[in-house]
């Protein structure tokens, strides 16, 4: 048996949960005050889930860069991985918000998109 | 001279929201004025996700968000100006503004809403002692150095405050491959949202330290070191307790100021602890027909708030162009007073016979409180008590204010929040 | 390279005795450490136009001081520099003896200070309601006055440069030999020949001086630290006020600045290093208790920036000018610690006059006796302005949102002769940064217009020259 504490992030309250594992499966979760909080517990002693976000180099744009995030949570362990992949990436203006910029980053099935516009100049 | 019945100084998200709020409610005469190069103000540097969860429910990057009131503003057709400035606000709200294609121009409105958003707190408004190098950013600076123009501004980084930008600040130079070495708080508690300390530091094993401040930053031409050390209950350091870090690089996240000089310069009373104008229920200030709303007018941590406060300004805005009279009588106002706790109110006052029906009323506590209730008082009648699990000073707390309830109170005369132990 | 005089330090005596100098047909030049020209004791001390009260009879400083009080509206006419005779308070409290103030009037009468006289409580207040409450009486002298010490500065280079003036900057001078009749002057870029040099170095002098074999003497850095508040708080006292004198300096003064900000301060604390322009705990925090002695209620939460600057103090406590005892051809102008900004245009005149008489200079025909400052839109009518704008865009774009900066001054600071390189020397120039966000939004704007106008990438532009760039990679390349 193992225990493992967290805070929980789902809303302001920040409830101090604890969640009891055996063989890897989840058999309790305590201290949340709602299901949304043992969702979020189960969640990430199991497999823990981000977003990404960060920039790529844009060329011919009115700024150098463009704003970019993954589609939807990867695994937390992923983070680094999808990092290197953006590493050198350029894209050509005009980009707009939603276009794909890479494909199945890092292997994740999760596509990096533009999360902002950035006009050639 | 140029006539416009609304002027919204500010393209950022407060304004955006009143200019499609005023709209709606059959203002077509609107301008607004940016100095930016771009609608969406600092949203556009806040690639980070988690905007629009009230709003859209989903979440949204700052771009993201901001894009979905462009729209909405460029589909209206409502007028804007970019690279502007307003260099002054008159009393008679005319405004003077400047930009490099009309030179100095001078609009004359008949109401302005103010959406000129925060700066943050500098260095030297912090008293933080030490040499003056190359290397000392606020986290925006930063922020935008990183996200809009690809440049790092550092490789080793010590963090002062633990504001939500320095969180984010924290995990966006991880990623783009900082070290980041410490983050330092001066509070018992931070100043972000609980999701930002776990998902910005630990997620990195940051560590934070609360209780700490900055004593000396070394280096004469780039930041050498910075020392942090323990303060005591007067937040005075604690000699012995400093810790030396390595570091060529200190962000700063130590608060939000409303920018509220051009208020000022048209006579806005200005509230000493939210540094935003003293507004009534229609977010209307001393002045009539100037509005003001979003970080002008008191720091919010979600911008959906901000938006939801920016549309009620446009409305009340609307309201006053289209039924202005100045042959009305003035209208019988109610102070709200904050205490135990409760900081300030926004608004501090309400008009019992105009107020919306249900009114919302945004605050902050002064501490860290558990398990306590929130009460309301309309002169001495309890008319709400709210348990509440826990309020914390970086956490914008709301309630509704009922008019019939406010109303049924003879000889009103006064509204007390306050908070008390359950 | 040969010059008829080198001058070593482009702070504000380097520079006035450059101008000085630059009146007659000789080849000058100014060597300077920095990157920019007032980077020393010149950016960071009172700005204050001393009525020259202070001073013992009979030295370098009385002189000097009454003198240069006296040039100053003449010069900052000249050279397009903002002065303005605010006028002086030295006030005595209940606990203190009021015969200070009267041995202070007969040391400013010996010294030919015009107008003094020591008024009452009643009338004090008149003009500064916000004196402190134990305040009895004062000594007033309306001849003491404010100046922007930057653009006094600037404006000398500038004056001089235009007059054939060369100016080294990032040269540090590293080595001095007499030969017959010319000095050999070693830097770390190159080496310069002169028939004379001036040693105006600062807290360096003595180490100029040894170099030179020249008279020894023991400049010690005496920190002084400072708190600047924002312009709203610009109108808590109309007229600088001191409080009595000690032996460590003239005590914490609180006075208006010529741009409009409060200025509190400063300490005074020796220290070890030349380098020790850092602020402190214990320094920064004994501000608001001495300035209550004389002024109540200064608004501490409106301070927007605080500083350290370090006074030249030579051990005997005067200013060392002229030629120096021991080796001919070499020039002093050393201890200059406070009054030192209201002496220099004196100095510079003395300076100037005995080495261009040794040297038997002759005036020159061609020179230009004024200089234009950087214009600042504030100033015009909107219709002039406008006229402006039309002419050249950039004036109609704010850069720096606090102090209401345009592009067009800030280009103007970067492309005129000796021009800024770096962010501070745009600052001290154009006011760009230094207002209540200390450039916490014009930063990024000033660092691009910069790259821009000057040709570099923007990972090279600085601070305040070489080793102090603001940015160290692009993301994801660390």
């Amino acid at each position: 048996m193992e225990t493992r504490e967290l805070n929980c992030i789902v809303c302001p309250m920040g409830c101090p949960i604890t969640v009891t594992l055996e063989n890897g499966e989840v058999t309790s979760v305590t201290g949340n005050t709602c299901p949304r909080g043992e969702k979020y517990a189960k969640q990430e002693v199991v497999a823990p889930i981000r977003s990404v976000t960060s920039t790529v180099k844009v060329l011919g744009g009115e700024w150098p860069t463009v704003a970019c995030k993954t589609k939807t949570e990867i695994p937390k362990g992923k983070i680094f991985e999808v990092m290197d992949a953006l590493k050198g990436v350029s894209v050509d203006a005009p980009v707009n918000i939603g276009d794909v910029i890479i494909e199945n980053v890092a292997g994740t099935n999760v596509n990096i998109i533009a999360t902002s516009n950035v006009k050639a100049c | 001279m140029l006539n416009y019945d609304l002027v919204i100084i500010g393209g950022g998200p407060a304004g955006l929201a009143a200019a499609i709020s005023a709209k709606d409610n059959g203002i077509d005469s609107i301008l607004i004025l940016e100095r930016d190069k771009e609608l969406g103000g600092i949203l556009n540097q806040c690639i980070h996700n988690g905007f629009g969860l009230h709003t859209f429910k989903e979440e949204l990057t700052g771009p993201e968000y901001a894009e979905r009131f462009i729209k909405e503003v460029l589909g209206r057709k409502i007028e804007y100006k970019l690279n502007t400035m307003v260099m002054d606000l008159g009393k008679d709200k005319t405004v003077t503004a400047m930009n490099r294609e009309d030179g100095l121009i001078q609009i004359k409105a008949k109401a302005v809403i103010l959406a000129m958003g925060c700066r943050e707190r500098s260095r030297g408004a912090l008293n933080i002692p030490g040499f003056r190098p190359a290397g000392i950013y606020s986290a925006g600076t930063a922020q935008r150095l990183v996200n809009r123009e690809g440049f790092m501004p550092g490789k080793e980084v010590v963090i002062l405050g633990s504001g939500d930008i320095g969180l984010i600040m924290a995990r966006r130079m991880t990623l783009e491959g900082a070290k980041v070495k410490v983050v330092a708080e001066l509070m018992p508690y931070s100043g972000g949202l609980k999701r930002n300390i776990v998902q910005c530091l630990d997620d990195f094993g940051i560590p934070l330290k609360l209780r700490h401040t900055v004593v000396d930053i070394e280096g004469r031409d780039r930041v050498k070191a910075v020392t942090i050390a323990e303060v005591d209950e007067n937040n005075k350091p604690i000699k012995g307790t400093e810790e030396r870090y390595e570091c060529d690089t200190l962000l700063l996240s130590c608060g939000l100021l409303p920018e509220n000089e051009l208020s000022r310069s048209a006579g806005v009373d200005l509230s000493p602890v939210t540094s935003g104008p003293i507004v009534n229920d229609s977010l209307e200030t001393n002045i009539p027909g100037i509005f003001a709303c979003g970080n002008v007018l008191h720091v919010h941590d979600l911008v959906d708030y901000v938006s939801k406060e920016s549309t009620t300004a446009g409305e009340n805005a609307a309201k006053y162009i289209l039924s202005f009279n100045e042959n009305d009588s003035p209208d019988r106002v109610v102070k709200i007073n904050t205490e135990n706790g409760v900081r300030y109110s926004v608004p501090a006052f309400v008009r019992p016979d105009k107020m919306a029906d249900n009114l919302t009323v945004r605050f902050r506590v002064g501490n860290v409180y558990k398990n306590v209730n929130l009460c309301v008082y309309a002169n001495d009648t309890l008319l709400q008590k709210l348990p509440k699990k826990i309020m914390a000073p970086g956490e914008m707390e709301q309630i509704i204010l009922i008019k019939n309830k406010l109303n049924e109170v003879s000889d009103l005369n006064t509204i007390t929040i306050k908070i008390e132990e359950a | 390279m040969r010059y008829d005089v080198a001058i070593i330090g482009a702070g504000v005596i380097g520079c006035a005795i450059a101008r000085e100098l630059s009146r007659y047909d000789a080849k000058i030049c100014v060597i300077e450490r920095e990157d920019d020209v007032c980077s020393g004791t010149s950016k960071a001390n009172s700005a204050i136009v001393h009525a020259g009260f202070d001073a013992v009879p009979g030295t370098l400083k009385a002189l000097m001081n009454v003198q240069g009080n006296e040039m100053m509206d003449k010069i900052s006419k000249d050279l397009d520099v903002p002065f303005k005779r605010n006028g002086a308070f030295v006030v005595c409290t209940k606990d203190q003896d009021r015969s200070a103030l009267d041995e202070l009037i007969k040391r400013g009468l010996a010294n030919g200070v015009k107008d003094l006289r020591i008024i009452d409580r009643d009338e004090l207040l008149k003009m500064e309601p916000n004196i402190a409450d134990d305040v009895t009486y004062a000594l007033y002298a309306p001849t003491s006055g404010i100046v922007c010490p930057f653009n006094l500065t600037i404006a000398y280079a500038e004056n001089a440069n235009a007059n054939g003036v060369e100016f080294f900057l990032n040269t540090e001078v590293l080595d001095i030999t007499k030969s017959e009749d010319f000095f050999v002057i070693k830097t770390d870029n190159d080496t310069f020949e002169a028939t004379a040099v001036v040693n105006a170095a600062g807290v360096y002098a003595d180490k100029i001086s040894a170099m030179a074999n020249a008279k020894e003497m023991h400049i010690t850095a005496r920190r002084g630290q400072y708190m600047l508040l924002d312009k709203t708080a610009g109108d808590h006292v109309h007229s600088t006020i001191f409080q009595l004198p000690s032996k460590m300096g003239k005590g914490v003064l609180v006075t208006p600045t010529v741009h409009g900000n409060l200025l509190v301060g400063p300490t005074a604390e020796d220290v070890p290093d030349k380098e020790g322009v850092n602020t402190t705990t214990d320094g920064l925090t004994s501000l608001a208790p001495l300035s209550s002695l004389s002024v109540k209620d200064v608004p501490y939460r409106q301070v927007i920036t605080s500083f350290a600057g370090l006074r030249a103090h030579e051990k005997d406590d005067d200013f060392i000018i002229g030629e120096d005892s021991q080796v001919s051809g070499f020039y002093q102008a050393a201890g200059i610690e406070s009054p030192g900004l209201s002496s220099a245009p004196a100095i510079g005149v003395a300076l100037a006059g005995e080495i261009s008489r040794k040297l038997s200079f002759s005036a020159k025909s061609s020179f230009t006796e004024t200089r234009k400052g950087i214009l600042d839109p504030d100033t015009l009518s909107l219709e002039d302005r406008n006229k402006l704008i039309k002419e050249n865009p950039a004036y109609g774009n704010i850069i720096c949102r606090c102090e209401m900066i345009t592009e067009g001054e800030i280009l103007d600071s970067i492309n005129r002769p000796l021009g800024a390189r770096s962010l501070d020397a745009v600052k001290r120039r154009t006011r760009a940064g230094m207002g209540r966000c200390q450039s916490g939004f014009c930063s990024p704007r000033v660092m691009d217009i910069i790259a821009r106008e000057t040709g570099i990438p923007v990972e090279e532009v600085s601070k305040h020259g070489k080793g102090s760039e603001f940015i160290v990679g692009t993301n994801k390349e660390l």
